[in-house]
C-alpha cells in the first residue's frame, strides 16, 4: 500500500499469520510496553519473525495545538511531550525561542537549566532502568530505581511546586530562584546517589541472568544506528561516541569537566549500562555546576508576555535522556507559531524495533523495548 | 467409620491446612520482599499485619467470577482445581511427626514425584481453554518447563531411597543420619531450583510472566479462581520447603511429638524464605535459557549425585 | 566547522549545489527543486552528513515547504535541506534508501500532510488513525475538534 489518501484498511486486515505462525497483540495496554504502545508480534513458536510497532494511541495534536497558543503558552505543552523529562522539552523549545527572538539569557538561569536538566536525567534513567528491570522480572531493582527517581522529583517539587509537568525553562530563563538550602540538600543527593547506583549496578548488572537476558540481544551496529537516527543512550550503546553537549556544545556545557561512556555490543546490556553511567557523570555536572554558580537574575529582564519573533525559522537541538531533543520552530511575525515540529529521539529510536527484536524470542522483545526506552508522550505527541 | 468419611474428614483438614499455609506465605513474602525492597510490607489490619491476606481472600472470594465469552467455559471452570488438588494432595504424605505421617504408604516417594506432577494439566487447560493468545503460550511455557524440571526433581530424590532403601517416607525419616547433608547436597541443589521451577515462580516464573504474557495461563481468571491459583503456587511452595525439610535435613530429626514438628516447621520456613528470597533479587530467565537449565546443567548434576551416592553405600 | 567553511567545503566538492546554498539567520540553507531532491541528498551524504535528523514539512500559503535537517558528525556541522513541492499533489522522491531515518519520519509526514514520498516502502499513516480522513497539520484542516482562538489572546 503506499499511501493512498482515504484507504480504509485498517491494521487487522494486514495481520496474514503466515504458516506455523502465531500472532500476538501485545498492547496497547500491556505490562511492559512503557506506556501505550502496540507491537504486532509474529511468533514462530517463541521467536519473533516479525514486530511492528503500532504507534500514536497518546497522540494528543500537541504539534496542531501550539499553531493556537502564544509562544509562552506552548511552554506548559512541551511538558506533556516527555512527561518523565519536562525539563527537556522545556529547554529545547525555550532555546529555539530565543534563537528565533534572539533573546539572551541570564548566566546564573543557564546554569540552574543545567542543575535541573541533569537532575532530570538521573530520575529519567532511573525510571528507564527500574522499568528495563521490571521487563526482565527483577521487581527489586525497580524499586531501588525508583526510589532515587523520587529524590529527584522531591527536590523538583521544593524547587517548583510540580512533580511531573515542571514548566520551569522559560523563555528568557527559568521561573523560580532556587529555594534556601536546596543546593546543599541537592549535593547531598549526588553523594547518595552514587551508593545507589553501585548497589544497582552489584545487584542487576552483577548478576548472572541479567546477563545472559540482555547481552547480545537486540544487537545494534554502530552503522545502523548512525543512518537510522538513533541518539543517546542508543546510539552510545553501540559505540557512537555522540553527545550533543560534548560534540555540538550549548549553554554553558563546555565549562565542565565529564565524560561520554559508551558501550562496545550495541546489545541491551550496553544500553542499560550506559544509562547507568551517565547517571554518574551527571552527577559530577551538578556538583560543577553548582560550585560555579554565581548569584544573578534568572530571567532577561523586561522581555514581553507576547513574544512576536522575527519572521523565519530556527532549529535547536539538546542531549536530552533520550537523546537528540530538537525543536523546529517557523515564525510569521505573529505571537503565535506558524509550526512547531518536535524532532523526539524517542519516536526515532523506536523505529529501530523491528530491526532489533527480529529473530530473538518473545522474552526478549520486551527486553529490547525497555532498553530503547520510549516515552509515549514524546512518540506520539 | 467408613473409609469415605475419614477421607472426607481428610481432605477438609488438608483443605483448611493449606488455606492457612497458603495464608501464612502469602504474608510472609509480602513481608519478606517488603524488607529486601527496603519497605515495611502489610502492617494495617491485624498484629505486623497478619490479617491482610485474609481480607485480600474475603476481597477475591466477593469478586465477581468472570468467564470470557470465547472460553471454553467447561474446562475453564475446572482448570483451577485441577491444578489446586494434586498440590493438595502431596501434602498428605509428608511425614509430619514421628511416626506420623497422615497417608502412611510404602509408595511415598513415588506419590510426591507423581500426583503433583497432574498439575501440570490443569495449567495446560487453564491456558488452552481461556482461548487467549497470551493464556496460551503461557500454558504451553508452563507445560514444557514443569515437565522437563520434573525429571531433575524425581532424580534428586532418588539417592534417598537408595540411602534408606526405601521408598516409605517414615523410613527414611527413621534411617536419616546427620551425614546425609553434605553427602546429597548436590541434590539439594538441584532439588532446591528445580522446586522453584516446578510451581513457577521467579526466577523461572516464565508461564506467568506479567511484563511478557501479562498473567499468562491465568491472565483470564478473576474472583476466586484466581485465588485458587495463587493458593496452589503458594501451596505448591510451602509443600516443596516441606519436602526439603524433610529430607535434606532430617524433618523432625528423630525429635518425638511437637518438638518434632517444629523443628520441621523452623526449617522450611527457611526454605521458604530462601525462595522468596531467589524471587524478589533475581530477573526472570528466558525460556531457552531454562530449558538449557534443566537439561544440561541440573539434570547432569543430578545423575552425578546419584552415582556418588552409589558408590558410597557398599562402605556404609 | 562553522557556517563558511562549510559553504567553501560544500563549494569545493559539488559545484552544483553551491547555488543552492544559502544562509539564513546563521543556518546553512539548501533549496532544491523535487526532482533534484534525491540527487542534492546522496551528495550530502557523501560529503560526510550522516545523519538525518528531521523531516518535516511546513505548509505554506502556495505550497508545501518539506525540510531535512542533516547533521555531519565528523564536521559538527548542520544544514537544511528545504524543498518546495505543489500543494495540489503534493509528490516528492523518498530518502528511505539513504537514511532509514527517514521511514518513519517520512510517514509522519505523510500522515500529518498528505505528501507522498515515492518510493518508500511502507508509506501509511503512523500516529493517526487508519482510517483518518485529512492531513492535520495543513492550515486548512477543519473538523469539530479545532478550535481557533482569537487574534487578541
Amino acid at each position: 500500500m503506499t499511501g493512498e489518501i482515504g484507504s480504509d484498511a485498517c491494521f487487522t486486515d494486514r495481520i496474514e499469520p503466515g504458516v506455523d505462525e502465531l500472532v500476538v497483540n501485545v498492547g496497547p495496554s500491556h505490562p511492559s510496553t512503557h506506556g501505550v504502545c502496540r507491537v504486532i508480534v509474529h511468533l514462530d513458536g517463541e521467536v519473533v519473525t516479525k514486530a511492528e510497532p503500532v504507534i500514536g494511541y497518546l497522540h494528543r495534536g500537541i504539534e496542531k495545538m501550539a499553531e493556537n497558543r502564544t509562544y509562552l503558552q506552548v511552554v506548559p505543552l512541551t511538558d506533556r511531550l516527555d512527561y518523565v523529562g519536562s525539563m527537556y522539552a522545556n529547554w529545547a523549545y525555550c532555546r529555539t525561542v530565543e534563537r528565533l527572538a534572539g533573546i539572551q539569557v541570564p548566566e546564573r538561569a543557564e546554569y540552574l537549566r543545567v542543575i535541573v536538566c541533569e537532575m532530570q536525567r538521573i530520575a529519567s534513567h532511573m525510571m528507564s532502568l527500574g522499568s528495563a528491570a521490571a521487563d526482565t522480572g527483577a521487581a527489586t531493582m525497580f524499586i531501588y530505581a525508583f526510589d532515587q527517581r523520587e529524590k529527584v522529583i522531591e527536590a523538583f517539587e521544593e524547587l517548583c511546586g510540580a512533580r511531573l509537568t515542571y514548566n520551569y525553562v522559560r523563555p528568557g530563563g527559568v521561573s523560580f530562584e532556587i529555594p534556601e538550602g536546596w543546593t546543599e540538600r541537592v549535593l547531598q543527593f549526588c553523594r547518595d546517589h552514587r551508593d545507589g547506583l553501585e548497589l544497582m549496578d552489584r545487584l542487576f548488572f552483577g548478576n548472572v541472568i541479567t546477563r545472559d537476558r540482555m547481552k547480545h540481544v537486540g544487537v545494534l551496529s554502530p552503522e545502523d544506528a548512525v543512518a537510522w537516527g538513533a541518539s543517546g543512550p542508543v546510539a552510545r550503546g553501540s559505540g557512537v561516541n555522540w553527545d550533543l553537549r560534548k560534540h555540538d556544545p550549548y549553554s554553558v556545557y563546555p565549562r565542565f569537566d565529564f565524560d561520554v561512556p559508551t558501550g562496545s555490543n550495541g546489545d541491551c546490556y550496553d544500553r542499560a549500562r550506559v544509562r547507568l553511567f551517565e547517571c554518574y557523570e551527571s552527577c559530577r555536572i551538578i556538583e560543577q555546576a553548582i560550585s560555579q554558580m554565581q548569584p544573578g537574575p534568572i530571567r532577561t529582564p523586561g522581555l514581553p508576555r507576547l513574544l512576536a519573533p522575527r519572521p523565519g525559522d530556527a532549529y535547536d537541538h539538546i542531549e536530552s535522556a533520550r537523546g537528540a531533543l530538537g525543536v523546529y520552530l517557523v515564525s510569521d511575525g505573529s505571537v503565535r507559531p506558524y509550526r512547531m515540529k518536535v524532532r523526539s529521539p524517542a519516536f526515532c529510536n523506536l523505529a529501530l524495533l523491528p530491526l532489533l527484536a527480529e529473530g530473538h524470542m518473545l522474552s526478549d522483545l520486551v527486553v529490547i523495548l525497555g532498553s530503547l526506552d520510549p516515552v509515549f508522550g514524546e512518540v506520539d505527541r | 467409620m467408613s473409609g469415605l468419611a475419614w477421607g472426607a474428614l481428610y481432605g477438609l483438614a488438608a483443605g483448611l491446612v493449606i488455606a492457612i499455609a497458603a495464608l501464612i506465605g502469602v504474608w510472609g513474602e509480602r513481608k519478606v520482599a517488603g524488607r529486601i525492597q527496603m519497605r515495611i510490607g502489610p502492617q494495617e489490619l491485624g498484629p505486623f499485619g497478619l490479617l491482610q491476606t485474609l481480607a485480600d481472600t474475603l476481597k477475591l472470594v466477593l469478586k465477581e467470577d468472570i468467564t470470557p465469552a470465547a472460553a471454553d467455559v467447561r474446562i475453564f471452570r475446572i482448570a483451577p482445581l485441577i491444578v489446586f488438588a494434586p498440590i493438595a494432595m502431596s501434602f498428605v504424605i509428608i511425614p509430619y511427626a514421628s511416626g506420623f505421617a497422615p497417608l502412611d504408604t510404602s509408595v511415598g516417594i513415588l506419590f510426591f514425584m507423581a500426583v503433583p506432577a497432574i498439575s501440570v494439566i490443569g495449567v495446560l487447560l487453564a491456558g488452552w481453554s481461556s482461548r487467549n493468545t497470551y493464556a496460551t503460550i503461557g500454558g504451553l511455557r508452563a507445560a514444557a518447563q514443569m515437565i522437563s524440571y520434573e525429571l531433575p526433581r524425581t532424580l534428586s530424590i532418588l539417592p534417598f531411597v537408595l540411602l534408606a532403601g526405601s521408598m516409605r517416607p517414615l523410613d527414611i525419616m527413621d534411617e536419616w543420619r546427620w551425614w546425609w547433608i553434605p553427602l546429597t547436597f548436590i541434590a539439594f541443589i538441584v532439588y532446591f531450583i528445580s522446586s522453584i521451577a516446578e510451581v513457577n515462580r521467579g526466577p523461572f516464573d516464565l508461564p506467568e510472566a506479567e511484563s511478557e504474557l501479562v498473567a499468562g495461563y491465568f491472565a483470564d481468571y478473576s474472583g476466586i479462581r484466581w485465588a485458587i491459583f495463587m493458593m496452589a503456587e503458594y501451596g505448591g511452595m510451602v509443600a516443596a520447603a516441606l519436602f526439603g525439610a524433610v529430607f535434606w535435613f532430617g524433618g523432625y530429626l528423630h525429635l518425638p511429638g511437637a518438638l518434632g514438628v517444629i523443628m520441621l516447621i523452623a526449617v522450611a520456613t527457611l526454605l521458604a524464605v530462601a525462595m522468596i528470597w531467589v524471587k524478589w533479587t533475581f530477573p526472570r530467565m528466558r525460556p531457552d535459557q531454562l530449558m538449557g537449565t534443566a537439561w544440561k546443567v541440573l539434570t547432569p548434576m543430578a545423575l552425578l549425585q546419584l552415582v556418588i551416592v552409589g558408590v558410597v553405600i557398599p562402605w556404609l | 566547522m562553522n557556517i563558511t567553511e562549510l559553504r567553501e567545503h560544500l563549494c569545493a566538492t559539488y559545484p552544483d549545489l553551491c547555488p543552492l546554498f544559502s544562509i539564513e539567520f546563521g543556518d546553512g540553507v539548501i533549496s532544491v527543486d523535487p526532482d533534484r531532491l534525491l540527487e542534492a541528498a546522496g551528495n550530502l551524504r557523501d560529503l560526510g552528513f550522516d545523519r538525518l535528523s528531521v523531516v518535516t514539512a511546513v505548509d505554506r500559503p502556495t505550497h508545501f515547504e518539506l525540510v531535512y535537517r542533516l547533521y555531519a558528525r565528523s564536521m559538527s556541522a548542520a544544514v537544511f535541506i528545504k524543498c518546495n513541492v505543489d500543494r495540489d499533489s503534493p509528490r516528492v522522491h523518498s530518502l528511505a534508501g539513504l537514511w532509514p531515518a527517514a521511514l518513519w519520519q517520512e510517514r509522519e509526514t505523510f500522515d500529518m500532510f498528505g505528501i507522498v514520498f515515492d518510493g518508500h516502502p511502507d508509506l501509511r499513516r503512523i500516529l493517526l488513525p487508519d482510517d483518518w480522513e485529512g492531513y492535520p497539520l495543513r492550515k486548512d484542516y477543519e473538523d469539530e475538534t479545532v478550535i481557533r482562538r482569537p487574534d487578541y489572546i
